[in-house]
C-alpha cells in the first residue's frame, strides 16, 4: 500500500487531501500531550494566555513515554486512548492545530472540529511502543516537567507511521472497518 | 485484666501449635519477596509470553484483513525488540496488580509484608525504566512517582508454598471494563448479551486483539475479581467446568464475528480468548463482569 509522506508543520492542503485508511509517514516536530497537560493548555486558552507551543499547523501525540534507558533518545512511546482528549480537543483544533495522533474512536464534537477547522486524526498502532520509539530521533520536554511521563515532550520524528482514522469530511476508519468485516 | 488473660490464651494458641510436632514452617525473609517483586515487575514488561506470541501467529494465519495482518506483525515484532533489547513492550508499564498465595504453614519473617511488595514494585519500576502510572488521591492526581502503591490480593491456602504472580495492568484496557448485577432470569443469554456488548462498546479502545476475562455469580467485588483472575489464565487453557468451557467457546466465535479486528480497524481478530471464572451466586443475583486484557497480556510468577 502507498504511503503518503509528510513534514510537520502541515498546512490545510496537506490535511484536506487524506482520506480515512491512508497510510501517513510523518516527520519534522511533533508535540506530546495527555489528559494532565491538555487541561493545562485549555485553561490557558480560557485566560487568554500564551501556549507552551502555538498549535497552528502542528501535530500532538497523546503518548506518555516511559523513561528513557541510558544513551537513548525515548523510551517505549506508543499511543494512549484518545477520547480522555475528546473534551479538550476542539479547542486546540480550533488555534489551528492539523492533526492528533492517539489510538481508539473520537467523539462527535471531535470528528465536528476536524471538519469545521480542516483538521485530521490519526492513529498509530497501540502497543507496539518498543517498535514505534525507533521512528523517534530527539526528545526534549518544553513545558510542565512536574507531570512527569505526562510533561509537554517536543519530539522530532523521522518515517513515524500513522493511518488516517477521521478525515476533514467527517470519515471514520473504524465504522468503515466493521462494516466490512463484522459477519451477521 | 480481661485482656492480659486474652494475649495470655493467645500465645498459648500459638504456642501449641507450634509444640504440635509434624508441622513444616518455612520462613521466608521481605528481602527476598523484595528482589522477587522488583525482577518480575520488569520481566513481565520486557517479555511477552510465549503463548501470546503463539496467540498472534495462529491470528496470522486466520486473519482476512491486510491491515490486520500488517498489525500483527507489528505486535510480533514489538515483541521481539522489547525482549532482545530490554524495553517495555508498551509505554503503559501498568499498574502493578499483584495475587499473593500465601500456604498456611509460612511464615514472613524481616519486615511487613505488604510493604516488602511495594518496595519491589518501588525498585523495579525505577531500576527497569519503567513509567510511573500512580497517582496517590484519585481527585487531586499527584503521581507518587515510583508507581507504589501496588493492588495486592491475598489468598491464604493449605500448604508450605508462597506464591506470587504479578499482572501489570494498563488502563485504556482497564477503563472499558465493565460490571452489571443481572436477573436470575436472564439466564445464559443475558451473559452472553451483556459480554459481546461490553466488547462491541470497548471497540478500539482496549487495543485489540484483547483477552476477555469474564467472572459470572459471587457478590458485586467478588464478581470483579473473578473477572481479573480469568486474565491470568495460559491462552489456550480452557475452564474445567464443561458448560462453562462451552460458553468460553461460543463468546470467542461471537466476539469475533464482530468485525473489530487489531486495532480496531477491522478484521477477524478482535479476542485472543475468552476466559470465565464462576462461583457461587445469591439466589436473587447474577452478577457478571467483563475485565479486559490488551494484547499485552502480561504476567510472571514467583514460587517460593
Amino acid at each position: 500500500m502507498t504511503q503518503i509522506r509528510l513534514t510537520t508543520p502541515l498546512s490545510t492542503e496537506d490535511v484536506e487531501k487524506l482520506r480515512i485508511g491512508q497510510r501517513v509517514s510523518l516527520n519534522g516536530t511533533i508535540y506530546t500531550g495527555r489528559d494532565a497537560a491538555h487541561k493545562r493548555l485549555v485553561e490557558l486558552i480560557a485566560q487568554g494566555k500564551e501556549l507552551p507551543f502555538n498549535p497552528d499547523g502542528q501535530v500532538i501525540y497523546y503518548v506518555g513515554p516511559t523513561p528513557a534507558k541510558p544513551g537513548r533518545v525515548i523510551g517505549s512511546a506508543g499511543p494512549t486512548t484518545s477520547y480522555r482528549m475528546d473534551s479538550y480537543a476542539p479547542e486546540l483544533y480550533k488555534l489551528g492545530l492539523k492533526a492528533s495522533i492517539g489510538k481508539g474512536r473520537r467523539s462527535e464534537g471531535v470528528i465536528n472540529a476536524l471538519k469545521e477547522n480542516k483538521g485530521v486524526y490519526f492513529a498509530a498502532v497501540g502497543g507496539a511502543a518498543a517498535l514505534i520509539s525507533r521512528s523517534i530521533k530527539a526528545c526534549k520536554v518544553i513545558a510542565y516537567p512536574d507531570l512527569g511521563a505526562e510533561a509537554i515532550h517536543e519530539l522530532v520524528v523521522e518515517d513515524f507511521p500513522v493511518i488516517v482514522v477521521n478525515d476533514t469530511l467527517g470519515g471514520d476508519l473504524y465504522d468503515e472497518g466493521i462494516k466490512i468485516y463484522a459477519v451477521k | 485484666m480481661v485482656w492480659i488473660l486474652l494475649f495470655l490464651l493467645n500465645r498459648k494458641v500459638v504456642a501449641t501449635i507450634q509444640q504440635g510436632g509434624g508441622t513444616k514452617i518455612k520462613t521466608v525473609n521481605t528481602t527476598a519477596i523484595t528482589e522477587a517483586v522488583a525482577r518480575m515487575s520488569q520481566e513481565a514488561n520486557f517479555y511477552l509470553g510465549q503463548d501470546v506470541l503463539e496467540g498472534f501467529q495462529k491470528a496470522l494465519d486466520t486473519e482476512i484483513s491486510a491491515t490486520g495482518k500488517g498489525i500483527l506483525q507489528q505486535l510480533l515484532e514489538n515483541a521481539a525488540i522489547a525482549s532482545d533489547e530490554q524495553v517495555p513492550m508498551c509505554q503503559d508499564t501498568g499498574y502493578a496488580v499483584i495475587f499473593v498465595e500465601l500456604g498456611q504453614d509460612v511464615r514472613i519473617e524481616g519486615g511487613d509484608f505488604y510493604e516488602a511488595i511495594h518496595a519491589g514494585v518501588r525498585k523495579g519500576y525505577t531500576e527497569g525504566y519503567l513509567r510511573k502510572s500512580i497517582v496517590s488521591h484519585p481527585l487531586e492526581r499527584k503521581n507518587t512517582g515510583d508507581n507504589t502503591p501496588a493492588v495486592i490480593h491475598t489468598k491464604i491456602v493449605p500448604g508450605d508454598k508462597l506464591r506470587i504472580v504479578i499482572a501489570p495492568k494498563g488502563g485504556g484496557s482497564e477503563n472499558m471494563s465493565k460490571i452489571m448485577m443481572l436477573k436470575p432470569a436472564d439466564g445464559i443469554e443475558g451473559v452472553r448479551k451483556f459480554v459481546v456488548d461490553s466488547i462491541r462498546l470497548a471497540g478500539p479502545n482496549p487495543c485489540p486483539p484483547i483477552v476477555v476475562g469474564v467472572g459470572i455469580g459471587g457478590t458485586f467485588e467478588k464478581c470483579a475479581q473473578l473477572a481479573k483472575e480469568a486474565l491470568l489464565r495460559e491462552l489456550g487453557e480452557k475452564s474445567k467446568d464443561p458448560m462453562i468451557a462451552q460458553l468460553e467457546e461460543e463468546l470467542f466465535e461471537e466476539i469475533n464475528k464482530l468485525g473489530i479486528g487489531p486495532q480496531g480497524l477491522g478484521g477477524k481478530t478482535t479476542a485472543l480468548a475468552v476466559n470465565i471464572e464462576i462461583y457461587a451466586a445469591h439466589i436473587a443475583s447474577l452478577p457478571v463482569a467483563v475485565n479486559i486484557n490488551c494484547h499485552a497480556a502480561r504476567h510472571k510468577e514467583t514460587v517460593f
